[in-house]
């Protein structure tokens, strides 16, 4: 566009034509309009899919929600089929929460650990293969996570659970029988190993970016390494430590394959997190699927609009956090 | 200490004689403590593992780890002084958290391995599971090779020329509204769960237009997730090109869409691909929008456009489902096919990234 | 307070580079000593050698010996921390804790080192602050954050905060190269105050400045880019400045090169 010029009578050369072309050219030669039509038609084009998505999703689940017999946000049940479907979301919501939650408080702390671990304390020639290896493992598909939660973890679960249940089953909330470690806690152990590459990688690339100046400053006043850390590692980074959990909590929240395959699904609640039961809005989309009638499915496609929506949210505020950390950073530099 | 202007250190003024005027030197545990102490506590963990019956090998890993904490955090404390136990008390816990990720990643890796070579043979990848039951050992994933090649293909299609249509958009001609608005979106997009993105193609194309399950349906849906990750790195990419290029070259008269494509591009296509490469592994191993759209198959069909199709981590997922020995070990070598196929185009991404790396930056 | 360095033998190596080469100097205490040179002599890099901050740069390793009046600041056993809490340093870009307050800045060394009580914080963040020339510029905003000062002030702020653990030694690594004439002037002043109490090392690039506020002048050269600095001397200022005994010290003197 800086090439173009508002000189229109003079017709236009073939574009082939070198150096006077400059001025004698059209307001927007045809190459540039065709290319800027096409490339401005992806960004519109992709602005048509998520305004589709929103429209579908939201047309299919008004179907599936005026057909509901039962309220959609407060039923404990899932039963979309037959003449009186009753079908409603409180236990996926509360399963989809209480594991996304577990999930954060491990993974979080452990994942600032890794990311410290990193930047700060493992030897030089150790630091950038870690990094690779963590990027790495944030690409290992979920169904692997999900195979090996299965087959792996949830029967070395069972023993620590046990004893959960030995010294902390009067909470009520580490009660444990015993069955099959199938539980909302192995969920949030499984999503938290999954979520860990990438809390990590995000909260590592910010803690690098600590300028060495307020580093120097600290260990300037004789400020042990972990002083450091505090007075100028963390404040820095905090902002991206946030969002880069909400990026994490975003993916635990839309897990399919992986809670899928380990967890045993129930309507019911219970107050123990390591008995077996619950569910989460993936996780019964894709148990429920194959059973499921056009009805039934609207109704799925109606859990899945609420899960679509709540992971908005949160990656949302996740950008949001990170589009003010940017602003003020500018600022401060 | 309101007297902090004086000389309150009379023991400065010495003359040379008596050693440590102020306290320079500190007590120091010996460098080998941390490790002499990993060993004791993980000795100790072991011990009273084996003692105490607990047939858990995590709990003898935290039970070790607490040992451990606790034993540096009191040394320190007697020995260094609260500071330098507060240091080594963040030191451990940091080391702790490294090894507590990496115990279970290296399961994970260390079991799809070791379970997945089973039966893992030439048979093995180049046969479908055709009529064999479930329950009997034997058949193949050659189905579910074609069925994903296909069905990732028919994506990328769809996806890298949108997406980087996209970020050109973005980068070399979003000034305006519309270039914020599109910004916005792909932050969005990039945060969809997959199985939402199958959801929206079930409602459009199975429910409302009647299609049947097809390849080509899961592809969209994977075109989907895939298109804001292409949109992200390749606007990282056209970002690094520096604005002289670009103005050496409209100097010269070059109208600005043959820039693009003559200097913008080639100078960012290593970059470029690398990003679409990325995004080509991270969808091969979504399974829910497969598992909604495509439905799985046990036969051959090569065909994405016509009938249900299978795909590698579908078929894990289903063999899992069957719960057999002998599909275990089918799923346990899928897995193992496909960890290595995302894993090398993962080492073969960032290993163009680095060859193609733009020679400015180091 | 203020103690006297000695050094001896001297080299430091960033990896397999050696930055600089067996250098040995006396440092008075009570004054002000100087660092003259060109660019990449390894005039800052000795300054760091001597609150042993080069070693936390990567790959940097220094040998020779740093006496602190008769304490060798590299002898085994010796806490790193301990030496940096006793040798306070200034940096070249005003690095004021940008989460921090003004107060909280300058209480962030006595927090570390075991002062809690607020009366007492509150009696040596004024004294410190009195100390920099800048609490009459902020005693009424000293909740506000200190990345809202202006450079200058920046500057001394990080000068109170570096005072505020009484340091027997102070080091100023360029302490105005990014400050205005004015605040250059103020914290020449400040360095002609503070000298009564500490010892004072300041490198700098500015010729005029060494003149105007140092004791002693060293004069850092190297023999080639490449090539490892070395001390080609270290005089009275005024002798350096006026009549130097080594010819490349007149020649960078006089603005022949550097």
């Amino acid at each position: 566009m800086t090439s173009a010029t508002p000189t229109a009578d003079v017709p236009p050369p073939p574009p082939r034509t070198d150096a006077p072309s400059a001025i004698s050219g059209r307001a927007i030669r045809p190459g540039d309009r065709i290319f800027l039509g096409l490339s401005r038609g992806s960004g519109i084009a992709l602005l048509v899919i998520m305004g589709a998505i929103t429209a579908f999703l939201t047309y299919r689940s008004v179907i599936a929600i005026s057909g509901d017999h039962a309220n959609f946000f407060t039923t404990f049940d899932w039963n979309a089929t037959g003449t009186e479907p009753k079908f409603g979301i409180a236990v996926l919501a509360f399963g989809t929460v209480v594991s996304s939650l577990i999930a954060m408080v491990i993974a979080v702390p452990v994942a600032v650990g890794i990311a410290l671990f990193i930047s700060h304390y493992a030897p030089r020639k150790l630091a950038s293969p870690l990094g690779y290896v963590i990027d790495l493992l944030a690409a290992v598909p979920s169904i692997i996570y999900g195979l090996w939660g299965a087959l792996f973890l949830v029967p070395h679960l069972t023993g620590l659970y046990s004893w959960l249940d030995d010294y902390l089953g009067w909470t009520g909330i580490f009660r444990y029988g015993d069955g099959a470690a199938r539980s909302l806690f192995t969920v949030g152990i499984l999503l938290a190993i999954m979520i860990l590459p990438i809390v990590t990688s995000v909260s590592r690339e910010v803690f690098l970016q600590v300028p060495r100046m307020h580093e120097e400053a600290a260990l300037a006043l004789g400020a042990t390494r972990w002083e450091v850390i505090r007075m100028s590692v963390l404040p820095f980074g905090r902002s991206g430590i946030i969002s880069a959990s909400m990026l994490g909590l975003g993916r635990a929240l839309g897990e399919t394959m992986a809670v899928a395959t380990v967890l045993s699904p129930s309507f019911l609640i219970g107050a123990s997190l390591l008995d077996p039961g619950g569910g989460t809005f993936a996780q019964n989309i894709a148990s429920k699927f194959n059973e499921a009638d056009e009805f039934g499915r609207d109704a799925l496609i109606a859990s899945g609009l609420v899960l679509f929506v709540i992971t908005l949210l949160v990656n949302g505020a996740a950008r949001l956090i990170i589009a003010r950390r940017k602003e003020y950073s500018g600022a401060a530099s | 200490m309101s007297d902090v202007m004086t000389d309150r250190r009379p023991r400065a003024e010495h003359p040379g004689g008596t050693p440590l005027p102020v306290s320079l030197r500190q007590a120091r545990l010996p460098r080998w403590t941390p490790a002499a102490l990993a060993l004791v506590s993980a000795a100790l963990g072991t011990g009273i593992g084996l003692v105490g019956g607990l047939d858990s090998r995590i709990q003898w890993g935290l039970i070790a780890a607490l040992l451990f904490i606790g034993g540096t955090f009191a040394l320190a404390a007697g020995v260094e002084g609260a500071r330098q136990a507060k240091d080594r008390l963040a030191t451990s816990l940091v080391w702790i958290a490294f090894l507590l990720a990496v115990v279970p990643l290296a399961s994970l890796l260390w079991e799809t391995v070791a379970r997945g070579t089973t039966v893992l043979d030439g048979f093995f990848l180049s046969h479908s599971m055709g009529t064999l039951p479930d329950a009997l050992p034997g058949g193949g994933i050659y189905h579910a090779i074609i069925g994903t090649l296909e069905q990732v293909g028919l994506a990328t299609l769809i996806a890298a020329p949108l997406g980087l249509l996209t970020a050109v958009y973005l980068v070399e001609y979003g000034r305006g509204r519309l270039a914020k608005v599109v910004t916005f979106f792909v932050d969005v997009m990039t945060g969809i769960p997959s199985i939402v993105a199958g959801l929206f193609i079930l409602s459009v194309w199975i429910l409302i237009l009647g299609f049947g399950p097809s390849g080509f349906a899961g592809s969209m849906a994977l075109a989907i997730l895939m298109m804001p990750v292409v949109v992200r790195s390749t606007e990282e990419m056209l970002k690094l090109v520096p604005n002289e290029l670009r103005e050496a070259s409209l100097a010269l008269g070059v109208p600005k869409w043959r820039t693009i494509l003559k200097v913008v591009l080639p100078t960012s296509i290593g970059g470029i691909t690398t990003g679409v490469m990325l995004a080509i592994a991270r969808i091969t191993g979504e399974t829910a929008p497969v598992l909604l759209l495509v439905w799985g198959a046990k036969t051959i069909n090569g065909n994405p456009f016509e009938g249900a199709q299978q795909s590698l981590p579908l078929y894990v997922f289903q063999q899992w489902q069957q719960g057999s020995d002998a599909s275990y070990d089918r799923a346990w070598s899928a897995a193992l096919v496909l960890i290595a196929f995302v894993m090398i185009l993962n080492l073969v991404a960032r290993g163009i990234a680095r060859w193609k790396a733009p020679k400015t930056g180091r | 307070m203020a103690k006297r360095i000695d050094v001896s033998g001297l080299s430091a190596y960033y990896g397999g580079h050696k930055a600089i080469d067996d250098i040995s100097m006396t440092v008075e205490p009570r004054s002000v000593t100087a660092f003259i040179g060109p660019s990449g002599c390894g005039k800052s890099t000795f300054l760091r050698t001597l609150n042993r901050m080069h070693e936390v740069t990567p790959g940097g390793r220094v040998e020779g010996k740093v006496l602190l009046d008769d304490e060798n600041l590299y002898g085994s056993g010796v806490d790193p921390v301990a030496v940096r809490r006793t040798v306070g340093m200034v940096f070249q870009r005003p690095n004021p804790f940008p989460t921090m307050s003004i107060f909280d800045n300058v209480a962030a060394g006595l927090r570390l080192n075991g002062t809690h009580k607020k009366n007492e914080l509150k009696d040596i963040v004024e004294k410190s602050l009195r100390g920099a020339n800048l609490w009459n510029e902020v005693k009424d905003r000293l909740g506000k954050p200190g990345s809202g000062l202006s450079g200058g002030q920046q500057q001394r702020l990080c000068i109170a905060r570096a005072i505020a653990v009484e340091p027997q030694v102070l080091l100023m690594d360029e302490p105005c190269s990014a400050l205005d004439p004015i605040s250059t002037l103020a914290i020449e002043d400040l360095i002609g105050e503070l000298k009564e109490r500490f010892t004072i090392v300041i490198v700098t690039h500015n010729m005029q400045q060494a003149a105007r506020v140092s004791d002693r002048t060293a004069f850092f050269n190297l023999a080639a880019v490449g090539q490892p600095g070395k001390l080609v001397e270290i005089d009275e200022t005024e002798r350096i400045f006026s009549n130097p005994s080594v010819q490349a010290t007149e020649d960078y003197i006089s603005g022949r090169f550097g």
